[in-house]
């Protein structure tokens, strides 16, 4: 990737006057968010909210300035706010995303902008969803390393092509938004799930790891890598642009290719 | 300014005691103990396995099948009682359309499966509908079994 560098023939182009003038084109947006307070009513209500927004702004800044300036009632998670967390996957448009990693001017701000709970978890308040059930098929792959024998006196040596075996993977955030993207999931919360078979994946193919075998017999289970369905939706969905799909199909591979 | 699309909910005295009675659940969440009743075969790798390697050969019984019946020698005006007592005096057309029934409906049983697992939540519904699937095919399959093996070219 190069550095963008400005053209010398046409050294003002549009785009950089208007970011030299500092002037900002400000636009009114409609958020429509999906409310549930179980104790007020047994229903979700969409409620829209109007502001006037930056739409270079992401859609959490928007959240943010709904919950700040008109109903301090509305309750999501997010923490780091820069996309490394993981807290504040939601349902933006309909499909899943950071709040966090997403600009407004990218979700067609003409429109009202639909903001929901990501699906197939219990709404606990608005946007906010019970992640037990995810974290449990986590921690059910057994997402740590795993070896036999003494530990070496220095590090755990690994070659560059070992890396990156598995380097995909290992950039999962546990942002829940390639599971809940997944129509297999939402119909059966038994499914692994693509979140804990891609950590799965990250100690599978990993060269220091002996804890391979133990883990694909976890995910040869009824509930597991079989599974799936191969709809693409978890791929489409991770905010680290994880080849999820890819890393599900490699661990159905190595379970058949142990075998025969 | 917040509007509400649907009309306000005003907080009533319908309030519940409990605030997780509302909640919604998914169906068949995970729990600690999910994991725990593994089951200990490779029928699911044999089943997913079995699925393409069968849908492989069932393109070509298939279209074989399908272009013998109604394209070649007339088309589907030459099918009569006698064309198939002709086919399955042989052994070969016999093999031909026993394999297909066995993998077409052992592959089409097992999609309705995976279709009942992804789709029926509650357990006595899966349960009754894999039943179902269960003597549908089998009797389907050993019916058709029967007619390619006792099947009288003489019957009047």
């Amino acid at each position: 990737m190069s550095t963008p560098t400005i053209d010398e023939a046409n050294p003002h182009s549009a785009a950089l006057d208007a970011a030299e003038s500092g002037k900002v084109e400000l636009i009114t947006v409609t958020l429509r968010i999906r409310r549930f307070n179980p104790e007020e009513h047994p229903d979700a209500v969409w409620v829209d909210y109007q502001l006037t927004v930056d739409p270079k702004e992401r859609v959490l800044d928007a959240i943010n300035r709904v919950k700040w300036e008109q109903d301090g009632t509305l309750t999501y998670r997010r923490s780091c706010a820069h996309g490394v967390c993981g807290s504040d996957a939601m349902r933006i448009n309909g499909k899943n995303r950071l709040a966090c990693k997403t600009l407004i001017k990218d979700v067609n701000p003409e429109k009202p902008i639909t903001i929901e709970a990501i699906k197939g978890m219990t709404v606990l308040k608005d946007l906010v969803v019970d992640m037990d059930p995810f974290f449990q098929a986590y921690r059910d792959v057994m997402p740590f390393l795993i070896t036999k024998g003494n530990a070496p006196t220095r590090e755990r040596i690994q070659s560059e092509e070992d890396v990156q075996r598995f380097e995909d993977t290992t950039k999962c955030i546990l942002c829940a938004a390639c599971t809940s993207s997944c129509p297999v999931f939402w119909n059966d919360g038994q499914y692994f799930g693509p979140a804990a078979i891609v950590n799965a994946h990250r100690f599978i193919f990993d060269s220091r790891d002996e804890g391979a075998e133990q883990r694909l017999e976890i995910l040869n289970d009824r509930e597991g890598v079989w599974r799936c369905r191969t709809t693409f939706n978890c791929t489409d969905a991770c905010p680290r642009g994880i080849e999820v799909t890819k890393a599900i199909q490699e661990v159905k591979r190595a379970l058949i290719t142990r075998r025969y | 300014m917040a509007t509400d699309s649907i009309g306000n909910v005003e907080l009533t005295d319908t309030t519940p005691a409990d605030p997780t009675a509302f909640l919604i659940e998914p169906p068949r969440k995970r729990t600690k103990t999910t994991a725990g009743r593994r089951s200990r075969t490779n029928f699911e790798m044999l089943a997913w396995l079995f699925m393409r390697l069968s849908g492989i050969v069932l393109v070509f019984l298939v279209l074989g099948h399908l272009i013998i019946q109604l394209v070649l020698d007339g088309g589907v005006t030459k099918i009569s009682f006698a064309f198939v007592a002709g086919r399955w005096a042989s052994p070969f057309w016999q093999g031909w359309d026993l394999l297909m029934l066995w993998l077409a409906m052992l592959h089409g049983a097992n999609g309705m499966r995976t279709v009942i697992n992804d789709y029926a939540e509650r357990a006595n519904t899966r349960f009754w509908l894999k039943v179902l699937l269960v003597v549908a095919t089998v009797f389907t399959v050993l019916l058709g079994t029967l007619v390619i093996f006792t099947f009288d070219p003489n019957i009047s």
